[in-house]
């Protein structure tokens, strides 16, 4: 198996900051939009946002969320291992709010699709959108596409995109997982 | 990642600590469902449960089906008082027809100790056992540790007294076995007559005077007088039951600590505990009961996780 860095802490660091500028340009003030981070990893990258949308870019009062989607995943009972859930944290209320969707890695956009229907327990929100750090095209199972993308990746079924993170991993870069061949 | 060892979930005994611990883990998420505007996750939407209860309840069968429901799950209930049993079918007969009707799963409480296990060596089915005799009740004794848990922190060195009538009941036993495994101390008290003489080959302490069981612990599991499974007198009169075992204000108000008191319900109100207590601020009587839901949740989740498309 080899690792091959694709976005360099630089490079990721542009692409977020290109996002908080989309984002802005959307919500304005923030103040009818909720932010979500989709468990387990999207956390990592909305709280990166949500740090640089106030220290950079000035606007406070983010409402933030972490929505958990395995009760909601089309695969239960149908993959080897278990599911364990993680922790939701949805502390206001998304009734006719503007709802943004943050994860790492949109792949199959299986968890969009969850998520989807997991947000619904809370109200309706009066739109969804969704923010992806790296898109993988080409690579839908679902009819799913992302409103703000950091990266484009083409890369094939069988290899792993992962993003590391200063504050967990000590760097922040995306790399291409190959299998062994 | 980790999964349950077990298929059924028959009696405590046969959980491991990983397996209590994963329970009482996704049980705290199935909590935060609860607590949602919309309670209700679709994960079991292709699972049908049947609850097959040869003995009364209220609690325990309305907990299961909200449990079931919640889980989107397909339910039928069947209780014995209305069947088939009556008219001399066997349990493995009653069980094989409800099975044949493509059931996943079997929620059963029975009076015959062991009936769960007996069950699960001749059906497919996954088996959770909702009480078999006096023998085990292992969601109420999960969602007591869940319960301590919330209200502690942790299990581990918690000082846990189960007063009462622990001859007749399944509620005990099941608590004294999950209570030792994750660490905690444990204390029977009750009246000589209603406590079995095997209960210090458990590791647990045996106390007949309650004043000093209140002193000691930092829960009190108060547990009902279960008249109608004494076949014979266990003490002269309710009165002297009463005065000896039953808890008052004036015992919670001389302690030194505050403790957390427990009962699983159904109350009899007077007798074992007075309703100043049952309703007072160091009771989680009623948080015994929505944690149950959640317990009980979990504990379909993961068993219906076990049962993988293509091996069911």
């Amino acid at each position: 198996m080899s690792k091959r860095e694709i976005i360099d802490s630089r490079e990721l660091n542009i692409a977020l900051n290109r996002l908080c500028c989309k984002l802005i340009e959307n919500h304005v003030d923030f103040s009818n939009s909720i932010l979500i981070g989709l468990q387990p990893r999207g956390g990592q990258v909305l709280d990166r946002l949500v740090r640089l949308l106030e220290e950079q870019y000035g606007v406070s009062n983010i409402r933030t969320g972490l929505l958990d989607i395995t009760f909601f995943r089309d695969d239960f009972r149908r993959r080897p291992g278990h599911l364990q859930p993680n922790k939701t944290k949805i502390t206001h209320l998304v009734e006719d709010q503007k709802v943004v969707f943050i994860d790492d890695v949109l792949y199959t956009g299986r968890s969009v699709r969850a998520a989807m229907d997991a947000i619904l327990s809370f109200g309706r929100p009066a739109k969804m959108e969704l923010l992806t750090l790296i898109d993988r095209r080409f690579s839908r199972d679902l009819p799913i596409q992302p409103d703000y993308k950091g990266r484009q990746v083409d890369s094939i079924a069988s290899q792993r995109v992962e993003v590391l993170w200063k504050e967990v991993h000590g760097r922040d870069a995306v790399l291409l997982t190959e299998p062994a061949s | 990642m980790s999964e349950l060892s077990v298929k059924h979930l028959l009696g405590i005994k046969h959980l491991s600590i990983e397996d209590i611990q994963l329970i009482l883990d996704t049980a705290k998420e199935f909590k935060e469902v609860l607590n949602r505007p919309i309670k209700k996750v679709p994960t079991l939407r292709d699972i049908t449960i049947a609850n097959l209860f040869f003995e009364n309840s209220t609690r325990t069968r309305l907990s299961f089906e909200l449990a079931e429901k919640r889980l989107s799950a397909d339910v039928v209930n069947f209780s014995a008082a209305s069947s088939s049993v009556k008219k001399g079918e066997t349990l493995v007969d009653t069980v094989n027809n409800i099975l044949s009707m493509k059931v996943d799963m079997v929620v059963m409480r029975h009076p015959n100790p062991g009936a769960g296990e007996f069950l699960s060596e001749h059906v497919d089915a996954s088996i959770i056992n909702a009480g078999d005799g006096a023998h085990e009740h292992p969601t109420q004794a999960l969602l007591d540790a869940f319960s301590i848990r919330e209200k502690l922190g942790t299990l581990q060195g918690a000082k846990v007294a189960i007063v009462g009538d622990i001859v007749h009941s399944r509620v005990a036993l099941s608590n004294v076995l999950l209570l030792k495994k994750m660490g905690a101390e444990v204390m029977v008290c009750g009246p000589t007559t209603l406590v079995p003489k095997y209960m210090h080959t458990l590791g647990v302490r045996v106390e007949h005077n309650l004043q000093t069981a209140i002193e000691w612990c930092d829960v009190a599991n108060m547990l009902r007088v279960q008249h109608e499974r004494q076949d014979i007198k266990y003490f002269p009169s309710i009165a002297e039951y009463r005065a000896q075992y039953g808890l008052t204000m004036e015992h919670l108000d001389g302690l030194e600590k505050p403790i957390v008191i427990m009962h699983p319900g159904p109350i009899n109100r007077g007798v074992e505990i007075t309703s100043e207590v049952a309703d007072s601020e160091h009771s989680i009587i009623l948080d015994q009961v929505e944690n149950g839901v959640a317990v009980r949740m979990a504990v379909l989740y993961l068993l219906a996780d076990k049962r993988k498309l293509g091996n069911s």
